[in-house]
């Protein structure tokens, strides 16, 4: 099968200080528990949990303390053994204010007997492989924290998918979380793409990972076992992009405005597949995940967080922040957000940590000079420059027209234009006041 | 307040500007230049100062008058000037790259609203207005003299393709080492290919362009003369075409952003260079005019030249 197209576009983002080189080669480390966690009860799309604890309840590892309410949910778990001391708001990275159930950990790491191993876990039928995955409030970890059961149940699909597409290719900056993951749990990674193949029903799992991690496609393709293909894609960003991804590997463009199932696919990360074949085999809820914290920070690393840590903790294992720093991101530096202060909980879609310098200031505007960069740029096919002057005559609809909708916010054109124009942001705005028209 | 700032994705830039653009472009024009200069004497470099200062000048005095933060900085107008002096013959009167320059940035770009928005080439504008108004003294070339520097006689003599129609009174090693009569930056070809070779390199322009100007318009000479290579090389390399292709019909402000809209309009430029050179052999400038022309349409290509989403109606591969 010939899987060499790739998108036309895309970019190939620069990093400053050494970028994935320095944290690709250092094994994740398990970070110490903290004393206390803030779990949000919203950290995945659709509906927030609903809280079933109170303050002064004694709370075991792995036990629900959020229920998953509505069709698109997921439920929270304890990430520590503890004691309940408060429900509260917090701000999370995305800059909002969420309810959150406070605990103090008692350091024992009691397991709630809910978390057992499975026995027989390779006849499991596929509703039941959904089930366990929605008890143990698996999200798509590569950021959107999608709830993995609504998308591995495919009952209500027509026409019913055929291909599992696994995200491997970890296209943003800095990023390399994924990419340890690929070499240290190929195996269950692997595992994991078999779990959801069967869920699915799919007849083709295709696991694709960006060639300037070679590496981490040798360690899958040993890993690999029958009904599992590894394929290299040529390094760009944003080649993780859903988008991007099936047409690369399964060869097939999801129309616009549609959803990837339009293309008979389903999606995952290679992380969240590695949390279903924890879920499964072992039982674990999530409640931990491996944060990249990277740029300028004492001691770039790879730290396999419990979810509700502050972040504040998270960075003084990584030896605080280092001089000349100017912005904090959250994710990674071409989608993740800036936050204006550390003083966050790390959530199930907490993507990495990126301190940036001077670097990460974007220069002041100047006029489109018209030379066409980030046309060429743009994954989507659009005309960003065309999008930002239309957006900036407050003509929204003539930006509807140009296509702005189907903008997927990805940066490449900002990043590229010279004259240092904030096009994603006009193409935001756009959509943003599409929305609110309709 | 927050001592670490906030603002949306992507937090990260190339290093690009359109500053480090218009200088590489200044970087790729300067061998040229350099060959103007060594061909025609000091007046060459007199005239290229003057362009460039007076382009500048322009446009820092428009900003001023106008109370809008200067754009001088971009190194725009240093492109424009420059440009316009590699148009003009060293034999002009100093005032006239001052009057062009003024001309080229004023009334071709900043009233227009600046940078980007100009729809025709302002260098190019500059140079056919004062060729309308003072033809004589934009068609007096100088015979070059290499190493001459003290100045050469500004014998009127004829330029390679007004004589070429005889057949040819320079040779093809003539025409691309430059010494041969014409306007200061367009006879050596060699110069200006490697100043094109390194905006390439530098991926400031792309192929569409120039491969389709040119392409086109050596096709047409070839059917034209029954397939004369000699003549058809040596109308490509006579003239200003390459100094035209590969730096003015390239120019982004007037030339269509799409890969299939520059296709476009490099095989319109080079059609109507065609038509222009083969039905008339007077005046030398007929690249500037077909590149104008083609400006003034380029708004139209790219209208029909949009781009197509990745997502557009359901097709598979
Ligand atoms: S317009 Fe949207 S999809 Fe296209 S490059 Fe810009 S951010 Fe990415
Ligand atoms: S990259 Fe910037 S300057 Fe170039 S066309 Fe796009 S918006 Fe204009």
């Amino acid at each position: 099968m010939a899987i060499t197209q790739t998108f036309g576009g895309g970019i190939h983002p620069h990093e400053t200080g050494g970028g994935k080189a320095v944290t690709c080669l250092l094994p994740v480390v398990t970070a110490a528990a903290p004393a206390r966690v803030t779990i949000a009860l919203s950290q995945h799309a659709g509906a927030p949990a609903v809280c079933c604890v109170k303050v002064g309840d004694k709370v075991d590892l792995g036990q629900v303390i959020g229920q998953a309410q509505g069709a698109v949910s997921a439920p929270v778990h304890a990430s520590v053994s503890g004691t309940v001391i408060a429900l509260t708001p917090c701000v999370v990275a995305s800059g909002k204010s969420v309810p959150a159930v406070v605990i103090e950990n008692d350091f024992e790491d009691r397991w709630a007997d809910t978390v057992r191993p499975c026995e027989n876990a390779d006849a499991l039928t596929p509703a039941q492989i959904v089930e366990i995955a929605r008890n143990a409030g698996l999200v798509g970890l590569g950021g959107a924290a999608f709830p993995t059961a609504v998308k591995l149940d495919v009952s209500k699909l027509d026409p019913k998918p055929d291909t599992l597409v696994v995200n491997g290719s970890e296209c943003e900056p800095y990023l390399t979380s994924d990419h340890r993951l690929m070499l240290e749990n190929a195996a269950q990674i692997v595992d994991g793409v078999l779990l959801a193949k069967k869920a699915t029903g799919v007849s083709r799992a295709v696991i694709g990972v960006e060639d300037n991690k070679p590496d981490a496609v040798a360690a899958l393709q040993s890993a690999a076992k029958d009904g599992v293909e590894v394929v290299a894609l040529p390094a760009k960003y944003p080649q993780g992009f859903e988008k991007m991804l099936i047409f690369a590997l399964a060869g097939r463009r999801v129309p616009n405005g549609a959803l990837p199932s339009a293309a008979q696919c389903v999606t995952m990360n290679v992380a969240t597949c590695a949390a279903l074949s924890a879920a499964v085999r072992e039982g674990k809820p999530l409640i931990e995940r491996i944060v990249t914290v990277s740029g300028r920070v004492g001691t770039p690393c790879n730290l396999r967080v419990r979810i509700g840590t502050s972040l504040l903790d998270v960075i003084e294992q990584a030896d605080g922040l280092a001089a000349g720093v100017r912005k904090l991101i959250v994710g990674g530096p071409m989608m993740g957000n800036a936050i204006p202060s550390l003083n966050v909980p790390i959530t199930k879609n907490f993507g990495g940590f990126v301190a940036l310098g001077e670097e990460g200031l974007s220069g002041e505007e100047s006029a489109c000079i018209r030379c066409g960069r980030c046309v060429r740029a743009c994954p989507m096919g659009l005309m960003p420059s065309k999008i930002d002057a239309l957006v900036r005559r407050n003509n929204y609809d003539g930006a509807i027209a140009a296509g702005a909708m189907n903008c997927m916010e990805c940066g490449s054109c900002t990043y590229c234009c010279p004259a240092k124009r904030e096009l994603t942001q006009s193409c935001r705005v756009a959509k943003a006041i599409a929305r609110l028209k309709k | 307040m927050s001592k670490y700032v906030v603002s949306s994705s992507p937090h990260l830039r190339d290093s690009v500007s359109t500053a480090r653009i218009m200088q590489d472009v200044v970087i790729a024009l300067l061998p040229a230049a350099v060959a103007g200069v060594l061909f025609f004497g000091y007046r060459a470099a007199v005239i290229i100062a003057l362009s460039v200062a007076a382009a500048v000048l322009s446009e820092w005095f428009y900003c001023k008058a106008s109370h809008t933060k200067s754009t001088v900085g971009d190194f725009s107008a240093v492109v424009t000037g420059l440009l316009l002096a590699m148009n003009l013959p060293s034999t002009v009167p100093y005032w006239m790259p001052v009057l062009g320059s003024a001309i080229a940035i004023l009334l071709c770009k900043m009233i227009w609203g600046g940078i980007g928005k100009n729809f025709m080439n302002p260098a190019l504008c500059a140079r056919a207005i004062l060729s309308l108004s003072w033809a004589s003294l934009m068609n007096t070339f100088a015979t070059p003299a290499f190493g001459h520097f003290a100045g050469v006689d500004t014998v009127a003599s004829a330029t390679p393709i007004v004589s070429g129609a005889a057949g040819g009174q320079y040779s093809i090693a003539q025409l691309m080492l430059g010494n041969i009569p014409g306007t200061i930056g367009e006879t050596c070809k060699i110069a200006l290919l490697a100043g094109a070779a390194y905006l390439f390199m530098r991926q400031i322009i792309s192929w569409h362009i120039p491969a389709l100007f040119i392409g086109t318009f050596a096709a047409c000479y070839l059917i034209a003369t029954g397939f004369d290579l000699g003549q058809t090389l040596y109308q490509v390399f006579s003239g200003g075409l390459i100094l035209g292709a590969f730096f003015m019909a390239t120019d982004y402000s007037t030339s269509p952003p799409t890969a299939k809209g520059k296709l476009i309009f490099g095989i319109g430029c080079g059609l109507l260079l065609f038509i222009f050179r083969y039905c008339k052999k007077t005046p030398a400038e007929w690249c500037s005019y077909a590149i104008l022309l083609m400006n003034v349409v380029s708004p139209l290509i790219e209208r029909v030249s949009g781009v197509k989403s990745f997502g557009e109606v359901g097709k598979n591969g």
